[in-house]
């Protein structure tokens, strides 16, 4: 009797604290909305997480703690250093971990249908079609998340340009489609088409792979928005396996923030969903006119050195360029030249530059830029006709005049930050060749334009020698 | 069980909507950590003897996948949490409290 009460408690308790936690994961999500409240999120979410996994702990079933107590010690082993990486590598890490998350909730999924296969009448219809979608979310996320990851890591033997192929989109549709009749067959009688489970486990992870195949650099902000989305759904679909509440609630949190950043990256692009998963980038460029040899004007870093120190506003916009020239750093000590000498110095920041949402941010607000410097595309567009000088570091097609006017361009409607519009404009490049997107870019044929070559950290090294080397004649 | 679905759903877009631009990284990583929230599950799974009644309780191959994934939620969690920190540590600084 007593052992029966105790166990009655200690449900109830798992109650509340399933309760508190989802009120927590609330709150932490809606502290984000500032810079000054957003560290009170870390700790909301770490409260949250903490009373949940209690909650969960005091279920009077569990027996096996010795193989928890390994698991969760070998994921502190394994997660404290991953959260080491340098901030140039967050989109790689956020892509490993939609992997983590998405492998979990497969397995997940994997070890409740073989536990309710062997009990006849646990299978209902609405467990099974909760296990099929969370075992076909999980896989895929997981693959497509490694196959992200590894694009943006650039590892050798998974192509960084988007890979095409005849009848892709038809195969790929066809794979899914072939995935989902499995489903629907388990669904209706688990017990005869048991051996179907592992088909679907294998679609699944193949359909992961080719999804992200054909896609390229330029769409990874949209990629691991919707990966991000996919990994919430999946935590629902946990949920609805378990009927657990919390997980619904968590997972729907998650799933909807995946899903608005993904509506953000889209509408920076101009682009539907299903432009991006299934029209690769890589292959529009095929156009004629770019016989014509047009010239563009280059500068010495010096020069610009002079013509900046006379600007009254200077705005820069960073680019994926900056991120892989590590050139963050440098730009801090431009700025705090620029500043000192009393010129207004502010930031333009794009949605999609970079390789995840936010990417640039990040990175300006690691190397000590005052966040209040960076500024949104539609904000900044108001004070570029007034600039004296933009310095474009790393950024392509984000500032490339032809999303404006050229109907023939891939990227024609996108909206772009309007670096042409400024009375100078600076843009440093390696080379001349083409951006991610394989589009030529109009802005380093304009007038006004003029290329400083070379690795955007040495270039911008040297404007910063430029700069500090006049000071004293002043 | 949808009805929560649905509720939170509108909670989430409601206030992700509001999150400041400049945060997006962190929010995804924020995100990434509560969504490891299968964690929960992944507790269930793991530490629970399964098998049908009469069956004699054991550590069977449910039980040690769902070890796997707790070590991938474990993962997730304390990766997440931390690296959020570690950014939004470096939008504290503002204009007024430089030299």
């Amino acid at each position: 009797m007593n052992a029966v009460l105790t166990a009655l408690a200690a449900i109830q308790a798992t109650e509340y604290a399933y309760l508190v936690a989802a009120g927590l994961f609330i709150l932490s999500l809606y502290w984000m909305n500032s810079p000054q409240t957003a560290r009170r999120s870390v700790l909301a979410g770490v409260l949250a997480m903490s009373l949940a996994v209690l909650g969960a702990a005091l279920d009077p079933h569990i027996a096996y703690w010795g193989w928890m107590a390994l698991a969760i010690a070998l994921g502190f082993a394994v997660g404290v250093p991953l959260s080491w990486v340098p901030l140039t590598a967050v989109p790689q890490r956020t892509a490993l971990s939609h992997a983590f998350g998405g492998v979990a909730v497969g397995l997940l999924g994997t070890a409740k249908f073989y536990d309710w296969l062997a009990i006849p009448g646990e299978l209902t219809y609405f467990r099974t079609t909760a296990i099929v979608a969370e075992v076909l979310l999980g896989f895929l996320t997981f693959t497509g998340s490694l196959m992200a990851a590894g694009k943006l890591q650039e590892i050798k033997w998974i192509p960084q340009r988007p890979v095409t192929y005849p009848f892709q989109n038809i195969g790929n549709l066809a794979l899914l489609a072939v995935a989902i009749l499995c489903g629907l067959a388990l669904i209706l009688d688990p017990h005869r088409f048991s051996l179907l489970f592992p088909v679907i486990v294998l679609l699944a992870l193949a359909f992961g792979v080719l999804l992200v195949l054909p896609i390229g650099g330029a769409d990874m902000p949209t990629v691991i928005s919707l990966l991000n989305s996919y990994a919430g759904l999946s935590a629902v679909a946990v949920g609805f396996v378990l009927d657990n509440m919390l997980l619904v609630t968590a997972g729907a949190l998650d799933g909807s923030s995946g899903l608005i950043l993904s509506i953000i990256m889209c509408r920076a692009m101009n682009r539907s969903f299903t432009n991006v998963l299934f029209g690769a980038f890589g292959q529009v460029q095929a156009r004629a006119g770019a016989g014509e040899a047009r010239t563009a004007k280059s500068e010495t870093p010096e020069g610009a050195a002079q013509i900046m120190e006379q600007a009254s506003l200077v705005v820069i916009v960073p680019g994926y360029g900056m991120a892989v020239a590590q050139a963050q750093h440098r730009v801090k000590e431009l700025y705090d030249l620029l500043t000192r000498r009393g010129i207004d110095v502010r930031f333009a920041i794009h949605p999609v530059a970079g390789r995840m949402p936010g990417h640039m941010n990040v990175l300006l607000a690691e190397s000590e830029i005052p966040y209040d410097k960076l500024i949104e595309m539609d904000e900044i567009n108001h004070d570029l006709p007034q600039a004296d000088v933009v310095l474009v570091i790393g950024a392509n097609d984000v500032v490339n005049p032809a999303a404006r006017h050229d109907k023939s361009s891939p990227i024609y409607g996108m909206p772009i930050i309007d670096a042409d519009k400024a009375r100078t404009c600076f843009a440093i490049k390696r080379s001349m060749n083409p951006g991610f997107a394989g589009i030529e870019n109009e802005l380093y044929f304009a007038d006004r334009t003029y290329m400083l070559f070379g690795d955007a950290k040495a270039v911008v090294g040297e404007l910063v020698k430029g700069l500090s080397g006049n000071s004293g004649g002043h | 069980m949808l009805f929560v679905f649905m509720l939170a759903s509108f909670i989430g877009l409601g206030v992700i909507t509001r999150v400041s631009r400049l945060l997006h990284t962190p929010l995804m990583s924020l995100t990434n950590a509560i969504s490891a929230i299968a964690i929960v599950g992944a507790i269930t799974v793991t530490g629970v003897a399964h098998g049908g009644a009469g069956a004699m309780p054991r550590f069977s191959i449910i039980n040690f996948l769902g070890a796997i994934a707790l070590f991938a939620s474990t993962v997730n969690i304390v990766s997440g949490f931390l690296i959020t920190d570690r950014m939004l540590k470096m939008f504290k600084r503002q204009e007024p409290t430089k030299s």
